[in-house]
């Protein structure tokens, strides 16, 4: 993909070397004027190709080093050759059957949060409506936050939390009613948000102290003993969903973005698309806190850091996933070896992290009206 | 009528309990040494209701000259951040530094609280501000609070215990010494919240309007922020964060009063205690043997209020 980029590119300039030449060739260039802006319609552009591709390389290079850390110190060159099945035995099992399943789920769940987040802010029309904001992952919380303190199995709480964030969905979408402007369902989402936020106050309040710990824990998002029983589902969410997002409902969330009636106008089937979008975006949120625990700010930076890389319009859903995956991978490797003697949830990595990007998102983006 | 609603509230907070008093009981156990309700009254209930009092004028009066001063119709210190802004000052007390009295903590409240609102204050508060932007403003602001509260927290499964009714909001804590400590921050915040009330309502006409009535924008706005700093620090440190309190009177007063800030403030003062007196006693009664928390009977109910709010609001 990125040779493509960097033929086209290749073209352009010979094209504008000929027209210096000769009149003759003027005529070309403008045919490849054309030819870029169709292709960039169809929507694919060289920075976002650039963005995608780089992202998803850094993430393979940290994989490896993450990988090849922990108690016992494996070189990347191992690590590569053990992945392709050709490593000593000792190896294979660390890797295979204690590192990788942590490792792949941090992926799998970075690119999940990062798509649902560009997608809802792509909805409601506002860089900060992701679905950690808008009510969504505080019912797979509450949820599963019910299941921890009536002393549940952690199957039990999957599932729990799955229900609660489409549950939430749902319940926001109608109150918000038909007409979903993107200011009401703000306003809802942050009312449920406030409400569930107040119930898990009170759970939180009933249990022991125990179920409090690991509640507590849950609640900050944490990829501690991830196996491949919580990768598994997240990936066949993965592959079920994002192909519905990306071709079938990018194009037009791009064009929505311009406003319902010029979309309707251009033959974009509005309702359908906006709650199916809706529908899988809550999907890969709730499947994600189920896996990981609600974990904080991916999916609002995920989306934004790609817009900020590609500056391209529209909700930036292959890099945005890329930078997703990047991000909780980055953020989990910080958090098991910040500190020498433990390690962290990696909610609070994110959470900090997120939060100083915040205060600075707040403040420039502010000062654009963007916000 | 809304101050009949006040007493009515505050004989009920006093009368529901481990032991049922009826009001005539309540009325001897205030003034009568000798009664057998006075222990009850002055050890358990009394505080309590005084403590009720005073974070709900507190919060309401704070919701009230935030609306005004943002213009904004959602303003509320708990929607805003601002009481995470304290309950993050108060956790990092508890945490880093050992602090386990309300004097140690309520200082670390006010300086969250001062920070968060200057900060709010600073992205959603200029003119061309929408509800929805500030709101988001400060939900996101609330999710990076209360991630840092849960991680320090985490930390510390003793700090868990000690912190983990106060996260949630109660009153359940209120001892005469807190009624005490709290009333200095309470009657500096809740003298400037009235002061304001006059500048507030020149201000409401845009700065160029108020200076020309001779105000001065700028002076009333740190004042209002002193205020507002005031009263939710302190009514977050004396029992956590309670969200809606400072949203929903203002709303409901609003109809009745009209936008004029000098009756819709004591207005305010005086029905917002109502509503968190009445969350109070409905979580004792639903709640027992036991009880819930006051902050979640408020999230609760106010929760479906705001909800009809924003759908009201075409």
């Amino acid at each position: 993909m990125t040779t493509s980029g960097a033929s086209r590119k290749e073209t352009t300039s010979g094209a504008n070397r000929e027209e210096t030449t000769s009149g003759a060739s003027r005529e070309m260039t403008t045919t490849t004027t054309k030819a870029r802006t169709i292709k960039s319609r169809v929507g694919v552009r060289p920075r976002a190709v650039v963005v995608g591709v780089g992202a998803a390389i850094a993430t393979l290079l940290i994989s490896v080093f993450s990988l090849g850390t922990g108690d016992f110190e494996i070189a990347p060159a191992d690590v590569v050759t053990t992945l392709f099945g050709e490593g000593n035995p000792a190896h294979e099992f660390i890797i295979t059957e204690l590192r990788l399943p942590r490792l792949i789920t941090a992926i799998l769940v970075g690119a999940a949060l990062a798509a649902s987040g560009a997608v809802f802010q792509s909805l409601v029309r506002n860089p900060l409506g992701s679905p950690d904001m808008l009510g969504v992952t505080n019912g797979a919380s509450t949820a599963a936050l019910t299941v921890v303190i009536l002393g549940g199995t952690s199957t039990q709480l999957s599932v729990a939390a799955v229900l609660g964030g489409l549950a939430a969905t749902l319940l926001i979408q109608l109150i918000a009613g038909r007409a979903l402007h993107g200011f009401r369902f703000i306003l809802v989402g942050i009312g449920m948000a406030a409400i569930l936020t107040g119930i898990s106050g009170y759970l939180l309040t009933r249990g022991v102290q125990m179920e409090n710990a690991r509640a507590l824990l849950w609640l900050t998002g944490s990829l501690d003993g991830r196996d491949w029983g919580q990768a598994v589902p997240m990936a066949i969410v993965l592959v079920l969903v994002l192909p519905v997002l990306l071709l079938a409902c990018g194009p037009g969330l791009r064009i929505l973005e311009m406003g319902d009636d010029s979309a309707s106008a251009l033959g974009v089937p509005v309702p359908l698309l906006r709650n199916g979008a809706l529908l899988s975006a809550a999907l890969l949120v709730s499947f994600a806190a189920a896996s990981a625990g609600p974990v904080n700010f991916v999916a609002l930076i995920a989306p934004h850091l790609a817009k900020r890389l590609t500056r391209a319009p529209g909700p930036n859903l292959v890099p945005s996933i890329a930078v997703g995956a990047l991000l909780l991978t980055g953020a989990d490797f910080l958090a098991q070896h910040l500190l020498e003697d433990q390690s962290l949830p990696v909610g609070v990595v994110t959470g900090l992290v997120g939060g100083g990007y915040l205060v600075w998102l707040l403040t420039t983006e502010r000062r654009a009206g963007r916000i | 009528m809304a101050l009949a609603a006040l007493a009515a509230v505050a004989v009920l907070s006093i009368g529901f309990g481990a032991r049922f008093l009826s009001p005539a009981e309540v009325w001897s156990g205030l003034w009568d040494p000798t009664a057998q309700s006075y222990r009850i009254v002055h050890e358990m209930r009394l505080p309590r209701t005084l403590l009720g009092l005073m974070v709900g004028m507190a919060l309401g009066l704070a919701g009230a000259i935030m609306q005004a001063l943002t213009r904004n119709p959602l303003a509320d210190p708990g929607l805003l951040g601002i009481n995470a802004g304290a309950a993050a000052g108060v956790a990092s007390a508890a945490v880093f530094f050992g602090v386990g009295t309300f004097y140690g903590y309520v200082w670390f409240a006010l300086g969250g609280a001062a920070a968060v609102t200057a900060l709010v204050y600073a992205v959603g508060g200029g003119r061309s501000a929408t509800p929805a932007r500030l709101a988001l403003a400060g939900a996101a602001l609330n999710a990076t609070l209360y991630s840092y509260v849960s991680a320090i927290l985490l930390s510390d499964s003793q700090a868990i215990e000690k912190v983990k009714f106060w996260t949630a909001g109660s009153l359940a804590s209120a001892d005469f010494a807190t009624v005490q400590r709290l009333l200095p921050f309470f009657a500096g915040g809740l003298l400037a919240g009235l002061l304001v009330a006059r500048p507030l309502n020149a201000l409401s006409l845009g700065d160029d309007a108020a200076r020309a009535l001779g105000a001065r924008p700028s002076v009333i706005r740190g004042a209002v922020i002193v205020a507002v700093t005031l009263l939710c620090g302190g009514a977050t440190a004396a029992c956590g964060p309670i969200v809606f309190i400072g949203l929903l009177i203002p709303h409901m007063v609003r109809p009745f009063t009209g936008p004029d800030l000098r009756w819709l403030l004591p207005y305010t003062a005086i029905l917002a205690p109502v509503l968190l007196l009445g969350a109070d006693v409905l979580g004792r009664v639903l709640g027992s043997p036991g009880e819930l928390q006051v902050g979640t009977v408020t999230a609760v109910l106010g929760g479906p209020l705001f909800l009809y709010l924003v759908r009201a609001a075409k």
